[in-house]
């Protein structure tokens, strides 16, 4: 038949590729060449005004001998710290009811897409919403004055470090709960069925059984909020005021001076340290069988 | 798991996603609110007074900066990131379907795409402009930098689709002589349209809404979100929050229609 047609069978092992190109293609020309010219453009030199070709490691130098860039990676990890801490140990929960407790199909999909429609809705208005609540005047302090329990308003709630947590934990927790929600629902329900027959104890099945089993989904979300947290600056500016700093908001802040071969060289270190973070994430957890 | 009795730890769990649903949409229902004040209204509780009028604030010009034409091309942007993405991502997606000699690195190369902190992406096709001298532009730079977000999602819901796809009515037509073309238009793309109506308005509502990619590589004309964080800084009317009211609203409509699309022609298909 047609399979002994030699360009039927050229073309049969040749398709996939045919197909792959165009999007590879573009992640070519606006993920992949792009970093490269960062990395290229890390060893050139600024003038104060302008960037010049140049091999010259002053750039890394500034960054590895500056308590500034120090401080920052320090006050950068415990952002993810908190973020991490808090995504998972709301969105667990979460992820573990919709699974396990919502027992029929319509409303697993229903609630699921509940807690996703925020999240295709603008970040910058769903920063700016907790303004209202949280500001010098807003709802929380009026509320906590009028019941007595403070005298005067708490003004760590909003343009400070908390404020910059709470906001990624709200922006970003949707990361966390689709994977551990997407692993949860694949675990087989006769494993559980099984372990109970055995006699396990609620809490027992839950660390034996649906832990372990679901720590792939913790991983893949975990990786998600670590790459999303270490580059943000979008939150640290506008729910953290001035004080609040970020290695993305220094690399924005050299960016807005035209410093390109600073900010390239400041996001190289930022690159090698997040992959660092999620290859170790990896080593912890094999993730193959969830993709 | 169906359970006759329902155990303490469902009603503990229930109220724990409750309170979840709470924190995700109170602040949104908060500016709600605040934006429909009466003209007296400030930014803060208490309400003042109900009214129409911020929201009409919204479309003249000298108070909160320019809102239409920053919202028309996030609109034109986002449909044609809407059209590129998903149309690459049903082709790469296909070709995942058969097992070929780098896809690993290949599909390592999307999944980087989605996790490469974007502070990076924005910076790297900045300077790419730069040094090749391009003027940045919302429609060249920006366009790409959407896609480095929107791409690589909707390629790996694609390949979730495809995963569940019966691939036996395509073998039947190829017994009976169909090519791969024909095979494509007559089979898989009816049967694949309802998901990829979806997929098409998620990705469109992404990129309507995309910041950070963009911030720095959108050029001398703002997309609609890079004209409303200009906005935060400068606007101390209800205006900005009834921008934010109407921009949600777009999207939650947007949502809208693709859960229905999606349910609508599903639901005819399974007739």
């Amino acid at each position: 038949m047609s399979a002994c047609n030699p360009m039927t069978t050229l073309w049969k092992s040749l398709k996939p590729y045919v197909l792959v190109t165009p999007q590879t293609l573009v992640f070519f020309l606006f993920l992949v060449f792009p970093i490269v010219m960062i990395g290229v453009v890390s060893f050139w030199q600024f003038n104060g005004y302008s960037m010049t070709p140049a091999f010259t490691l002053d750039n890394y130098q500034g960054i590895f001998t500056s308590d500034v860039t120090l401080r920052t990676y320090l006050n950068t990890f415990k952002f993810v710290g908190l973020v991490w801490l808090a995504t998972l140990l709301i969105g667990y929960p979460v992820a573990y009811f919709l699974s396990f407790h919502v027992t029929s199909l319509r409303w697993q999909v229903l609630l699921f897409l509940l807690c996703t429609i925020p999240f295709w809705t603008s970040n910058i208005i769903r920063m700016i919403s907790w303004v209202p609540l949280l500001g010098k005047e807003g709802l929380v302090n009026q509320i906590l004055i009028n019941l007595g329990l403070i005298q005067t308003p708490l003004e760590f709630l909003l343009y400070s470090d908390f404020a910059v947590v709470l906001g990624m934990v709200h922006l970003y927790i949707i990361f966390m709960i689709a994977p551990i929600f997407n692993s949860l629902m694949r675990i087989d329900r006769t494993l559980i069925t099984a372990s109970e027959d055995m006699g396990a104890s609620g809490f027992q099945t839950f660390k034996e059984v649906i832990l372990p089993l679901s720590a792939p989904g913790i991983a893949i979300g975990s990786i998600f909020i670590v790459t999303l947290v270490m580059g943000e600056f979008v939150t640290v500016r506008l729910m953290g005021g001035g004080q609040a700093a970020s290695v993305g908001k220094l690399i924005q802040t050299q960016i807005g001076s035209l410093q390109y071969p600073l900010a390239a060289a400041n996001a190289i270190v930022l690159l090698v340290v997040t992959l660092m973070m999620v290859v170790s994430i990896l080593r912890v957890v094999n993730i193959r069988k969830e993709l | 798991m169906v359970r006759a009795k329902r155990s303490l730890s469902f009603y503990f769990l229930a109220a724990f996603f409750g309170l979840f649903v709470l924190f995700l949409y109170g602040p949104m229902i908060t500016i709600f609110m605040l934006s429909l004040q009466g003209p007296e209204g400030k930014l803060t509780f208490p309400l003042r007074g109900f009214s129409f009028y911020w929201l009409g604030q919204v479309f003249q010009e000298q108070r909160v900066g320019n809102f239409v034409e920053p919202f028309q091309r996030s609109f034109l942007l986002g449909f044609v990131v809407m059209a590129v993405a998903a149309g690459l991502a049903v082709l790469a997606a296909m070709g995942f379907r058969s097992r070929f000699k780098g896809s690993t690195p290949i599909f390592y190369l999307t999944i980087s795409s989605l996790i490469v902190p974007s502070v990076l992406v924005s910076l790297g096709i900045g300077i790419v402009f730069q040094v090749l001298q391009l003027q940045t532009n919302w429609f060249s730079s920006g366009l790409g930098a959407h896609l480095t977000w929107t791409l690589p999602i909707a390629f790996l819901i694609m390949l979730g689709i495809f995963n569940r796809f019966d691939p036996s009515y395509e073998e039947a037509a190829r017994d009976l002589g169909a090519s791969d073309l024909a095979n494509f238009w007559q089979i898989v793309l009816p049967l694949i349209a309802p998901s990829l109506i979806g997929v098409g308005l998620l990705i469109f509502t992404l990129s309507y809404d995309e910041f950070t990619r963009t911030s720095l590589v959108s050029g001398q004309d703002n997309t609609l979100p890079l004209e409303i964080f200009g906005m935060t800084t400068n606007v101390t009317s209800p205006a900005l929050y009834a921008l934010g009211t109407l921009t949600t609203l777009f999207s939650f409509s947007m949502i809208a229609i693709a859960y229905f699309t999606y349910s609508f022609f599903s639901q005819r298909q399974r007739q």
